[in-house]
């Protein structure tokens, strides 16, 4: 099993790289004016998604500076321990919307202390696992065109979350 | 998102004030503007490999082929862009590179399958259903092998890591099937796209009345 997901996280980028450059080769693409071609959009792409960044991780910068979180934290842990939900996986609940580099340090932070036996630890790799920075992929792939009316995208990213959140503590409880 | 741009600032201001952690909450902005344009810098290249690779894999048909390929899947999902576009290869291009954990080939190929995805949009400052819909399989993070969690646990010692594998993929499944569902309900509900459109230009026109 170990073996067959090395070998697939090893190959899937060198395999997709191939298969381009080969078609390319064979249905006769000038395959590096292409290249170049499309390759000077990445400049316009990467400039055009700062201003949305700079709102978005300004914003959750500020949030996780004020410490709020361990104010949440401590308001709801007496509840959630009702449901065999440890403490210490609160702020990973809220940050894994919100950063992914913060929501992984969370999760580095949990492991490091309470150890590889620990409940929390399995609960937290979990929803770690299992989640995609909902407000960062909606700045950078709304942003790169320029879209700022988002609709009902953030709501059903948030709903989807929240619903991540439930069935890692569902599964979890069942399985470990 | 204008409420929540700013009920993120105010509820920090206030909340550092009260925590005593107003310097940090300050501090902060610098730190969070300067780390954005990092971000954003250190997308460029990969941004332009990708984007150069896409490219070639459209040119040469290869695009065209995934599109039809997942044909039966896009009808469904994603009705208001053309099948054999290159936007429904694109879409299905960036959710194998996510798949397979591959974030740094997968942005960049969203980023293109969003562009593609404009073209059909009649609002071109307003997200359209399809665009909700491939974010909405985006934010819910599928993905075959966590690899980065795996890699923490074997550092603090975890004696088998992968048994993790198995409950982090169901989880996402069902938040990845959840995300579908939610996106094609509020797709019904909220006002769609060329109403909302031509009231804006409505109360403009009375404004000027």
């Amino acid at each position: 099993m170990n073996g067959v997901m090395d070998f697939i996280s090893l190959w899937a980028l060198p395999f997709i790289i191939l298969l381009i450059l080969t078609t390319g080769l064979f249905k006769r693409v000038p395959l590096y004016e292409t290249f170049t071609d499309g390759a000077k959009d990445g400049f316009k792409v990467a400039v055009n998604i700062i201003p949305y960044l700079v709102a978005i991780i300004v914003a959750i910068s500020m949030f996780r500076a004020s410490g709020i979180i361990e104010s949440i934290e401590n308001l709801f842990a007496p509840v959630l321990s009702h449901f065999n939900i440890p403490a210490d996986t609160i702020p990973l609940m809220i940050v894994r919307s919100l950063s992914g580099s913060a929501a992984l340090g969370v999760f580095s932070d949990i492991a490091n202390n309470l150890g590889p036996d620990d409940y929390a630890t399995k609960l937290s790799a979990v929803m770690v696992g299992s989640s995609e920075t909902t407000f960062y992929v909606l700045a950078v792939y709304f942003g790169a065109i320029g879209i700022s009316k988002l609709r009902y995208a953030l709501l059903v990213g948030l709903l989807a979350d929240f619903i991540g959140i439930v069935c890692a503590i569902a599964v979890c409880n069942w399985m470990f | 998102m204008n409420y929540i741009f700013y009920f993120l600032i105010v509820i920090s201001i206030i909340a550092g004030a009260v925590n005593g952690k107003l310097p940090e909450v300050v501090n902060s902005i610098l730190t969070g503007a300067e780390l954005s344009v990092k971000v954003a810098f250190s997308l460029i290249g990969i941004m332009a490999f990708w984007l150069g690779m896409m490219k070639i894999a459209e040119k040469c048909g290869l695009v065209e082929v995934i599109a039809r390929i997942i044909k039966p899947v896009t009808k469904r999902l994603f009705n208001e862009i053309p099948q054999d576009s290159p936007a429904a290869g694109d879409v299905a291009m960036s959710f194998s590179a996510n798949a397979l954990g591959l974030t740094n080939a997968a942005t960049p190929i969203g980023i293109k399958a969003m562009e593609e995805m404009q073209k059909y949009n009649v609002d071109k400052t307003s997200a359209s259903n399809a665009m909700c819909m491939f974010l909405a399989m985006n934010t819910a993070g599928f993905q075959l092998i966590p690899a980065a969690v795996i890699a923490v646990l074997i550092g603090i010692g975890y004696k088998n890591p992968t048994e993790i594998i198995a409950p982090t993929l169901l989880v996402t499944s069902i938040a990845f099937i959840s995300a579908i569902l939610l996106a094609k309900i509020f797709q019904k509900l909220w006002m769609p796209q060329k109403l909302a459109k031509t009231r804006a230009k409505e109360e403009k026109v009375e404004v000027k009345l």
